[in-house]
């Protein structure tokens, strides 16, 4: 076994213990089980997007921020061993994401199981978990980069949360602003990078490409949709986001890799 | 055998380490000293790789230290604050360490048996008191029979008989002809067990060499005496 997966195994063994992460997936368990217990269908769809687009980000910046900051001692105990940094950063950020995805998807899927006579599921709620896995390590890898880089957890976990908060809420709105100021210019080419350059964005509108949902894309994401036209939107959506896991992930290892413990 | 040369290191406009040249002599006990913010555990971070060398170059047993991580099998490191993961057990703990080394066949547990560790090893570790949590980073540091042993204040937070217990151990290993670099506020602890003192003082070395040596040179009994002295007068005569 490699030293990296050596580090997943019992950083597994210690995250799958945590209740946080037992609460996480309950919360999705319950929140799953109530929509399709009330009504079911594309309008449940919705709802449970939206939460797994706001709260799949935040629960995976901040539990890997807080879990990384709590664990720098053992971190520089680990580094002691004879143990690459680069091994030791991707078996540090694989053994928190490989988790909470875990949690993410057990959570969404028992109701699906339990329902599996009334309520079918569809090619949109496989979307949205996969989109769902990828968010996860995408924030996770995020988390990653900001506690190597920044050595106060307060100042971190702040950054952590204001990221989350640009990314999730301010984003669309400075989007909005943006394409309203400059209304009389073509916009489709700038919306588009605007959409591409938000991970979250671009889970939305893969999501949304298969509810048949265009009306609720947003601006952006009806753009995207008339310029690639459904099926090349998603592959190429799909690609950016996860061509988005590799940023923060190789952006955090350099760093990782230089740092001064 | 350790052996450094021209070691300088900053840490933004602080600088911790002022062209060190030090040899730090095998199967002995030394000691490095100095008041706060001195770069002791700079240095020693450095020798384990955990700092990044800025300029100069450290070299252990012959292998420079860089960002090949073999020459860390040889060496045992107790940290200075023991935190570990809080749901795992001790048990795993040391079955981790064990795997990350390549599952290292022959360990050295005597240390689990004289701090009366085994009850205590099957619980999480959050569980257990700062001073067991110390026990079991001493266990982990012995566990391997590295060559070189790193202890940063190996004896704060132990009772007095762990803290005894341990003393016996270093010795021992001493005795085995390993290496020991220990950093540690309490003087009189260096005394009993330290061969070799290094006095850091703003980044410098005061003094390197012998305790006996310092002892004689600064007309002290003890070694708590004696770097007082030194610190007063800014280095030996």
């Amino acid at each position: 076994m490699t030293t990296t997966l050596k580090i997943v195994r019992y950083e597994l063994r210690d995250v799958l213990r945590s209740r946080s992460l037992i609460a996480y997936a309950l919360f999705f368990l319950i929140i799953t089980e109530a929509l399709v217990r009330f009504g079911g269908g594309p309008r449940a769809a919705l709802s449970l997007m939206n939460v797994v687009l706001l709260l799949i980000p935040l629960v995976s910046i901040v539990f890997t921020t807080m879990y990384l900051y709590h664990a720098r001692e053992f971190t520089e105990m680990l580094l002691a061993q004879p143990v690459r940094r680069s091994q030791l950063f991707l078996g540090q950020l694989l053994g928190l994401a490989v988790p909470l995805s875990a949690a993410f998807l057990v959570g969404l899927s028992i109701p699906f199981v339990l329902h599996a006579s009334e309520e079918r599921p569809d090619v949109a709620l496989v979307v949205m978990a996969a989109c769902g896995v990828l968010l996860t390590f995408i924030f996770a890898a995020f988390a990653a980069l900001i506690v190597a880089r920044i050595d106060d957890r307060v100042k971190g976990v702040g950054i952590a949360i204001g990221l989350w908060l640009a990314l999730t809420i301010l984003y669309d709105g400075l989007v909005m602003v943006a394409l309203m100021m400059f209304a009389d210019l073509p916009l489709e080419r700038p919306a588009l990078v605007a959409m591409v350059a938000n991970p979250i964005d671009l889970a939305r509108v893969l999501i949304l490409l298969r509810l048949d949902a265009a009306a609720l894309m947003g601006y952006t994401g009806a753009v995207f949709e008339r310029f690639f036209g459904s099926t090349w939107g998603a592959v190429l959506a799909s690609l950016a986001l996860v061509m988005w896991t590799g940023v923060p992930l190789l952006l955090g290892a350099r760093r990782f890799q230089r740092k001064d413990f | 055998m350790i052996r450094i040369r021209e070691l300088d290191k900053r840490f933004g406009s602080a600088h911790v380490l002022r062209a060190v040249d030090l040899d730090i002599v095998g199967g002995r006990v030394t000691a490095i000293v100095g008041p706060n913010g001195a770069g002791k555990t700079t240095l020693m971070k450095m020798i384990l790789g955990l700092t990044r060398i800025g300029e100069g170059r450290i070299l252990v047993d012959g292998e420079r230290v860089g960002d090949d991580p073999a020459y860390r099998a040889h060496i045992g490191y107790m940290p200075q604050i023991a935190r570990f993961p809080e749901n795992l057990t001790g048990a795993e703990l040391i079955a981790m360490m064990r795997d990350l080394r390549g599952g290292a066949a022959e360990v050295d547990d005597d240390l689990i048996a004289r701090f009366q560790l085994a009850d205590h090893l099957g619980k999480p570790l959050r569980v257990l008191s700062g001073g067991t949590r110390q026990k079991v980073n001493a266990v982990l540091a012995f566990l391997f029979r590295p060559e070189l042993l790193v202890l940063d204040e190996p004896t704060s937070g132990l009772d007095p008989v762990a803290s005894s217990t341990l003393k016996d151990k270093i010795a021992e290993v001493r005795a085995a002809g390993r290496t020991v670099i220990v950093t540690s506020h309490v003087l009189s602890d260096l005394d009993a067990i330290a061969d070799d003192i290094v006095f850091l003082n703003e980044g410098r070395v005061g003094f390197a060499g012998a305790v006996h040596d310092l002892k004689l040179a600064t007309r002290q009994l003890s070694l708590e005496r004696a770097i007082a002295q030194v610190m007063l007068e800014g280095a030996v005569a």
